[in-house]
């Protein structure tokens, strides 16, 4: 079993993530065709809902997505900001793009859903904000990475700022239970509807499964290229250097 | 405890002399609130019923516009190497930092506030949970920007860089606040509620604020 330590190496990384992506995207594809054959044409429509419901398959686990990848991001910062495990803040800083596009399909859908069940495209209910704030944070983390040259700091103030924003996560899981008591339960049953049938569950999971490998896939993929951009940067200085000491004999 | 003491009143002194962002501040937050009454119309009941939101959201462009001043002149300066080097316990020092500057902002905006209410046409009942609300809530908007500032100390125009951090962190003491404001004017029984989950906010950020503060500051020690 190899340490944690050994995948700091980006040379043992590059063996391991390089023969795994092909694999994972191989998995999403699989997936998202099943749980899309499923979705839209073997899984019954509901009986309040009619077709809509079908948007949940989508929706659904692109909100799970958005917590999930918030969550590798405070994880591998912490990570990185107590061990200074390189990788972890590459692993951080390439998940925060990625965990954006799930928050905003999960908006999106959401949004879509919304005009033909409540009426209106947006409703300022506690999830649907506190998703927004989750979107906001992602930005937020984006732009601390873009506004510094020096990666290294970039990455301890990204890691503090991610921590910090972690506190958000349990509010959005559980604003929907929390604040039962302020809000129209109308908001709730999308949660709530206790008694999912059975028969929607296979391409929830399946859809929930290639979410869930995509995210895998491109993760490895985008830290294998900002390692090799890094390498490149590191080399063109080098270079620079090399040539200037040579100009100045 | 001298140490902090002196930060503060330092802070709070260069605050309200010649140059210092607390004037500023609150004449930003008036202007911001005509604005917003501009915008909206003349119809006074209308006014009255956004009377309070409007408060809210402004106190907290007010605070965020002024939150670049805190850590930055000490660093223009050098005084923060000093303050890093030489604090026992950075994140009390970070504490102080905020505390000055909720003195010198969070303060006069809330004292700035009942005579903007009585332009936006609020009802006289609506008065005290306002105050109330922004009493216990600004302190954690000084708490959250200080954090903020200390992330972005070392870059050049933070402004609004600070603005896109800030936002989503500030977001839970703008509901809870604007709702207690809301449900204490209309004798609702979630004003209480409201009032306890704003302090419980505030006095969250201000365990966690000072020591991310501290350790933002430290990273940016060049």
């Amino acid at each position: 079993m190899p340490s944690l330590y050994e995948f700091a190496n980006p040379v043992l990384f590059e063996r391991w993530a390089r023969p795994a992506i092909p694999w994972l995207a191989g998995a999403t594809a699989l997936m998202i065709f099943a749980g899309l054959y499923y979705a839209l044409f073997n899984s019954p429509a509901d009986y309040q809902q009619g077709d809509s419901v079908r948007i949940m398959y989508v929706h659904v686990p692109a909100a799970w997505m958005a917590l999930f990848c918030y969550s590798v991001i405070a994880i591998s910062s912490a990570v990185g900001f107590i061990w200074k495990h390189p990788l972890a803040d590459v692993a951080a800083k390439e998940a925060a793009p990625i965990g954006a596009g799930f928050t905003f399909l999960a908006l999106f859908t959401g949004s879509l859903w919304g005009k033909p069940m409540w009426g209106a495209w947006w409703a300022w209910d506690a999830r649907l904000t506190s998703v927004l704030i989750l979107f906001f944070l992602y930005l937020g983390y984006m732009a601390i990475w873009r506004a510094f040259d020096d990666k290294a700091r970039a990455a301890r103030l990204a890691a503090i700022l991610a921590i910090v924003g972690f506190v958000n996560i349990p509010i959005i899981k559980f604003s929907v239970d929390w604040w039962n008591s302020l809000h129209q339960p109308a908001s709730v049953f999308r949660a709530g509807g206790p008694s999912i049938h059975p028969s929607m569950l296979p391409p929830l999971f399946l859809m929930a499964g290639a979410y869930m490998s995509f995210f895998g896939a491109a993760l490895l993929q985008s830290m294998r290229n900002e390692l090799s951009a890094r390498r490149q940067a590191r080399l063109e200085r080098t270079d620079v250097k090399a040539a200037s000491t040579l100009v100045e004999q | 405890m001298r140490g902090l003491r002196a930060i503060i009143a330092r802070d709070v002194t260069l605050a309200f002399r010649a140059g210092g962002g607390s004037l500023p501040a609150v004449a930003f937050f008036a202007v911001i609130t005509v604005l917003f009454a501009l915008a909206a119309g003349p119809d006074l009941t209308l006014m009255s019923k956004i009377a309070a939101p409007i408060i809210w959201t402004g106190a907290l462009f007010a605070t965020q516009i002024s939150l670049d001043q805190i850590y930055r002149a000490d660093r223009e300066d050098g005084s923060l190497d000093v303050i890093v080097t030489t604090s026992g316990e950075l994140a009390l020092t970070a504490a102080a930092k905020a505390a000055a500057h909720w003195l010198s902002t969070g303060l006069p905006l809330i004292l700035a506030t009942p005579v903007l209410a009585i332009l936006l046409n609020l009802e006289s009942e609506a008065y005290l949970p306002l105050l109330l609300s922004l009493l216990i809530g600004t302190p954690g908007l000084s708490l959250i920007g200080s954090f903020a500032a200390a992330l972005t100390v070392a870059l050049p125009r933070a402004n609004l860089l600070i603005s896109i951090i800030v936002s989503p962190l500030y977001i839970p003491i703008l509901i809870f606040g604007a709702g207690a404001a809301a449900a204490g004017a209309a004798g609702a029984p979630q004003y209480a509620a409201n009032l306890s989950l704003l302090g419980a906010a505030t006095l969250f950020t201000a365990v966690i604020a000072p020591i991310a503060s501290a350790a933002a500051l430290r990273s940016n020690m060049d």
